[in-house]
C-alpha cells in the first residue's frame, strides 16, 4: 500500500499518522506540503492529519479544504484513491465538500482531549473491515469544533446508506445523532474525529485504531 | 470601496458560543436577555471593479460554510 500524509502549516498529527501507517504497512508514507498540485503517482491512501491548520482561522478546515493540494486530494478521490480524514482533516474534508455535513464548536464549548467508547456502525467499509459491527471500541479524541452538523434530510441518507461509521456511545460534543465519523457515497472517504493513529501500539493505552489501518492494508494491498 | 459581509449561523443550528455569552450576561446580572447569537463581521476593502457576483462567490467559496451559515452583503461608500 502506498501512502501519503498531507501537512498543511499547523498540522500536528502528521508524524503521528506516519509513524501508524509506517507500522502497520511497513512503508514510509510520502509527505505533501500543502502548496504541492501533485501527488507522487500511484498512491492507495491519502491521510489528511488531525491539528490546527491556519490557525483554525475562519473555520476549522475553511483555508486548508482551499489550499492548493486539494484539488489533487479531491480528482484522486473521485478515481478511488482511499482517503483518511482525522480530527482536523475530517473538518478539512467536510469544508472541502468531500462529505457532507460540517463542524461545529462543541456544545459545552470546551475543548474535549480523553479516551471514548466508540461503537463500530458499519463493517463493511475497507476502513472498518476489521471491526465487528456493533463493537465497542476505545479511542481519543482531542478536538474543539467536533459537533458534526447536517440537515435533517442529509442525517436520514447518512443512516440509510449506512454512511456511518462510528457513533460515540456517550455524550461527547454534542454531535447530532452521536456521529463520530462517516464514508461519502463511493465509500473511499472516511472523516472522524476521534485519533485512531494515537491506538496503535499497547503502549498508547491500546490498539483499537490499528484495525483501521490494517483493514486498509488487507483491502488495497 | 469597501464592503462588509455579516456570517450569521442559520436558524435552527444551534449557538453554543451564543449560549455561554447569553448565560455570561445573565450571570452579570443583566435582565431582559432573551437570546444571543454570536456570528462574524469580515470587511473587505475592493477594488472598484468587483462586482457584487464577485463578493457574492467569495461568501460562497471561503467566507461562509452555507451548511450551516447564512451570508449578507452589504456595500459601504
Amino acid at each position: 500500500m502506498k501512502s501519503a500524509v498531507i501537512v498543511f502549516p499547523g498540522s500536528n498529527c502528521d508524524r503521528d499518522l506516519i509513524v501508524a501507517l509506517r507500522d502497520v504497512t511497513g512503508r514510509d508514507p510520502a509527505l505533501v506540503w500543502h502548496r504541492e498540485t501533485e501527488l507522487p503517482s500511484g498512491l492507495d491512501l491519502i491521510g489528511v492529519p488531525g491539528g490546527f491548520s491556519y490557525g483554525d482561522y475562519l473555520r476549522s478546515g475553511a483555508m486548508a479544504a482551499n489550499s492548493p493540494v486539494m484539488r489533487a486530494v479531491k480528482d484522486a478521490a473521485d478515481r478511488g484513491v482511499s482517503v483518511l480524514g482525522i480530527c482536523n482533516g475530517f473538518q478539512i474534508l467536510t469544508e472541502a465538500g468531500m462529505l457532507p455535513g460540517a463542524l461545529m464548536r462543541n456544545s459545552t464549548i470546551s475543548f474535549v482531549c480523553r479516551d471514548v467508547d466508540l461503537k463500530v456502525e458499519n463493517s463493511q467499509s475497507a476502513f472498518t473491515s476489521r471491526y465487528d459491527a456493533g463493537e465497542e471500541i476505545r479511542i481519543p479524541v482531542a478536538h474543539h469544533d467536533g459537533n458534526y452538523t447536517a440537515d435533517e434530510a442529509t442525517l436520514d441518507r447518512l443512516e440509510g446508506d449506512g454512511r456511518i461509521a462510528f457513533r460515540y456511545s456517550g455524550e461527547v460534543n454534542g454531535s447530532a445523532r452521536d456521529i463520530a465519523g462517516i464514508v461519502n457515497d463511493k465509500g473511499n472517504v472516511l472523516g472522524m474525529m476521534p485519533h485512531p493513529e494515537r491506538m496503535i501500539e499497547s503502549a498508547h493505552g491500546g490498539t483499537d485504531g490499528r484495525r483501521i489501518f490494517e483493514g486498509l492494508l488487507e483491502a488495497i494491498g | 470601496m469597501k464592503a462588509r459581509v455579516y456570517v450569521t449561523l442559520k436558524n435552527g443550528v444551534l449557538d453554543p458560543q451564543g449560549k455561554a455569552i447569553h448565560h455570561a450576561l445573565e450571570g452579570l446580572g443583566f435582565a431582559g436577555v432573551n437570546d444571543v447569537r454570536a456570528g462574524k463581521l469580515i470587511e473587505l476593502d475592493l477594488a472598484e471593479n468587483v462586482a457584487d457576483a464577485d463578493i457574492e462567490a467569495m461568501c460562497k467559496k471561503l467566507l461562509a460554510n452555507t451548511v450551516i451559515e447564512n451570508f449578507r452583503i452589504e456595500r459601504a461608500q
